[in-house]
Order: C-alpha cells, then structure tokens, then sequence
C-alpha cells in the first residue's frame, strides 16, 4: 500500500496551486535537502513528463527551490524562493528534459558546493506524496513513510551484517531495507527504513565500521 | 488495515461504528500516534479549510489573472433568493470555488485529496453545516470519513491527473465527499459507499487537460461541478437508491480508464481544453511565448 495515513489524503496543508507538483516538488527538494546536509552553493534540476511540461504554471521549479532551501510545504516562503535563492547567490538552473520516464511527474535533482555534490530522482505520485528512486546513481525506493538510514559502503561481504548489528544493540528495528550497487565488488548503497528516529551517536557508531563509507538519515 | 471500500464498510457495520472511526482507529494502530494527536492534527487541516473558504469568499484575484472572484458572484446571487438549482447545493459550489480560487492564487489550502481538487471537500461540509448543524467534532470526523475512501482509491487506483486524469483528482474528491455527507446527516455506511460509486461513476473518463498547465481552468469550475455532484448523489443515496455496480469495482473501473487515457489528456497541457484555440492563445499571453510552441 502506497498511502498509509489518512492525512495523505487530507492533507498536506500547503501553498497552492498544485500538491503533485507544488507540495510534492518541495517534498522532494527537501530529501535532497536533507541528505546534502547543508545548504548547497548551486542546483541543476531537470523536468520530465508532466513536470516537463507544465512546470512554470504549477510552480514546480519555486517549490523545488524552496524545499532545496528547507521550507516545507506551507512555508509562505516558497511564493519568492527564486529571489531569496538569488539573495543567498544559490546558481540555479532548469532543463526540460524529453526522455519519457517511468512516472508522468519526475525530476532529477543535483546539488552541491565545493566540497561535494548530490544527485537524487524523486517521483511525486500524487496528493503531496513522494518517493526518492535514485540517489547518487543507485536506485532505491524510499517511500519517505518511515525515518530512514543511508549508508554507502564498500560491496564487501559482513557489511551489511555489522550495520545491523549495530541496530539490533540499540533495540532499532528494521522495517524495509535494501541494497543496491552498481558494480560487483565496487560501492553499494543500504537504504534502512527503520520504526523510530536514529541519534547521531547511532550514525557516528555506524561510520566507524570497516567498509563503511558514508552515513546519512531522513526523518520521519 | 481495509484494503478496500467493501472492507470498510464491512469494518464499521460489524460494530456499529461510524466509518469516520475506523479511519482514526486505523491511523493510530499504524502511526502509534494517541487519537487524541490525530484528532488534533484533523482539527487544524479543518481550521485551514475554514480560512481559504473565508479568503476565497472575501475575493481573490490568481497571478494569472485567468481565475478569482466567481465564489464572490455565486454569494451574492444566492443572497438575491431567486436561484433554480437550491440553496445547499449552491452554497457548496461557491465554497468549492473559494477554495480553488484561494489555491490557485497559491494561497494557503489543505490539500483533499489534492490541491487542485481542494475545493469539494470543505465545500460541501461547510455547505450541509446549515442544514445539518453538525458539532465540531463531527465535522472533524466528516474528514475522516472523507480520508477513508480517499485512503481506498489512492491504494487501489490514483489520485494524481498525472497518472488518472481528473476522474482521479475531482472525481475521487466528489466520491469522497459524497460518502461523508451521508455519513454525517445520519446514512449507514453501505449508503456511503452507494453514495461514493453514484459519484464516481459520473465522473469516469473525465480528463485533466489545465490551460497554460495551471491549476485554474478548467480546475476551478470542475471542483464547483464537483460538489453539485456529491451533494446530489449524497440525496440519491439517502433516498436508498443504490449503484448496480459495487464501489470497489467503480474505482477499478477507474484505474483501469486512466491507464488507457492518452497522456495529452494527463496533466500535460497538451490536448482537451488546453488545446483549443483560447486555451494556446491564454497560455502564450501569460508566458510571453509564441503560440507555435505549444502546438508541437
């Protein structure tokens, strides 16, 4: 079941006009947002299908900017987030993409500064609702339902055994996890939904295991 | 969890209880979260429903210029008396409408189940508050009840244009108001779930096709349509006419129609209303483009 909460479906209360392509635009501006762990200096964010085609009149391009910026779906900032990006010198640029994607409302998203860069593909499937099915060139399918851990490590075997160890000593359980790599033997990424919110000394504990790369969490 | 509107039904007249609880009894097992919380959380979307309503009524004017103002012309037509259709039923028209009206000038709204069909919910609760005089708390549970069949199609078929075309959006937003005004003037819920199909079935095949690709024409009037829609079958289904096919096979039937919908006719400004003549001249004023763009 995609939609597990009634207020999927009243709600969110947002800026209009549109929850697909406002709410859900911001939505998933901010899980870039989020991961990225800092506001980025640039954003290059490309448009497919639906998105692509009718961005302008929806506001799709200001609500990803806003949600880039951290504002959540009500936040009446998201009206002037292309000026308030521009005060903050945040470059920022969009494409209209042609390619024909899985899902009408899609949108790739790159952020970075000079210390690094991100890369997610969101998908917004309605009422407000997103789900993240690609990050840094792995794919993934986070439904945003459930607060969750990203961790990038090598493709090396115990990887995955130690990170949920590490879990079960905290008494976290797990509620949907999966890996996905892009070449045997190479880098992988675990995508952990878990059932309640990670402390930064769980991730900190997490980053000291051998093979592990890199460490971040969404909240619920 | 009810995986279906048979099921939901089935859940509330086992025990007797009004759907509206099995929706908050649901969410609390799913979330953890206490009712009390989930209600409060209700109480302030209702609130937020409340307050577009009252903007949209007091006039509002989109950036685009293409929508606003008409919930105020509809409020001073019913106040000269002399309409045709009725009272409730134009009442919930022009709350529709203040609602679109305020989310198309991206005011403040509670998306239900979307933001371009934001208006039907609220419309016609705040409509049958006259006739009903429900207490706060059923108004809440008028949500819930709402919730629970929005819950239903978004599982089972779409609530996105994108994805279903209108019938998903307006469609499903009329459906589920349908339900919960039988449930809150005192219908069982089998009569809300006939009340959701008679609905849903007028509805089927309608398209999503927004001028300029904003979410005002025909969006606005289509929430307006909306309402009238439920508020009728609501009487229908009072009335104890019932749907010779049952709910959950309408909303089958629904996915199933937005699937074989071509993708013009999908949220892509690229067919339907958005395509004649008007609907390209409108959209190169407002973007300062040339009108062969639109016409690939």
């Amino acid at each position: 079941m995609k939609y597990r909460s009634v207020f999927d479906i009243i709600g969110p209360v947002m800026i209009g006009p549109s929850s697909s392509h406002t709410a859900g635009a911001a939505r998933i501006g901010r899980v870039a947002r989020s991961l990225f762990g800092r506001e980025p200096k640039w954003a290059a964010i490309s448009f497919y299908g639906s998105f692509a085609k009718t961005y302008r009149g929806h506001g799709t391009d200001i609500a990803i900017v806003g949600g880039i910026m951290d504002f959540d779906t009500f936040d009446e900032r998201i009206k002037t987030s292309l000026s308030i990006a521009k005060e903050k010198g945040m470059k920022i640029s969009f494409v209209e993409e042609d390619a024909v994607t899985d899902h009408p409302n899609t949108a790739r998203v790159i952020i970075g500064d000079d210390q690094g860069q991100l890369e997610l593909v969101g998908i917004s499937i309605g009422g407000g609702k997103i789900e993240i099915t690609e990050l840094n060139g792995f794919e993934l399918k986070l439904s945003g339902n459930h607060p969750a851990i990203l961790v990038v490590h090598n493709d090396r075997f115990g990887a995955i055994a130690a990170v949920a160890n590490v879990l079960a000593k905290y008494a976290i359980n797990i509620g949907h996890m999966e890996v996905a790599r892009k070449e045997k033997g190479k880098l992988a990424l675990m995508t952990i939904e878990v059932d309640q919110n990670i402390g930064t000394n769980i991730l900190d504990e997490l980053k000291t295991l051998p093979n592990i790369l890199q460490v971040t969490k969404i909240a619920d | 969890m009810f995986r279906n509107v048979a099921e939901l039904v089935d859940l509330a007249e086992s025990r007797g209880i009004k759907i509206a609880q099995v929706m908050l009894e649901q969410e609390a097992e799913v979330t953890g979260r206490t009712k009390e919380e989930i209600f409060a959380q209700m109480d302030k979307n209702l609130r937020v429903m409340e307050d577009a309503v009252e903007k949209g009524l007091a006039g509002v004017k989109s950036h685009s210029g293409l929508t606003g103002g008409d919930a105020v012309l509809l409020q001073t037509y019913i106040q000269k008396g002399n309409f045709l259709s009725g009272k409730p039923i134009l009442d919930a028209v022009s709350k529709a409408v203040a609602t679109n009206e305020v989310n198309a000038a991206m005011g403040t709204i509670c998306a239900t189940p979307t933001a371009g069909s934001a208006g039907v919910v609220p419309g016609t609760l705040f409509a049958v508050r006259d006739t009903l005089n429900p207490s706060r708390e059923e108004m809440v549970e008028f949500l819930f009840t709402s919730g629970a069949f929005g819950f239903v199609v978004a599982n089972n078929a779409s609530i996105s244009g994108a994805a279903g075309g209108c019938q998903a959006e307006v469609g499903s937003a009329s459906g589920m108001a349908a339900a919960a005004i039988v449930e809150l003037a005192g219908g069982t819920p089998s009569q809300a779930a006939e009340a959701m199909a008679i609905t849903l079935k007028n509805m089927l095949g309608l398209v999503c096709d927004p001028v300029a690709g904003l979410v005002e024409v025909p969006c606005v009037k289509r929430n307006a349509m909306g309402a009238a829609n439920a508020m009728v079958a609501a009487d229908m289904a009072l009335a104890g006419v019932t749907s010779r096919i049952p709910c959950d096979e309408v909303i089958d039937a629904m996915f199933r129609i937005g699937q074989s919908m071509p993708t013009a006719l999908k949220e892509t400004a690229q067919g339907g209303l958005a395509a004649t003549p008007t609907g390209r001249e409108l959209e190169a004023k407002i973007f300062g483009i040339s009108l062969s763009k639109g016409e690939q």
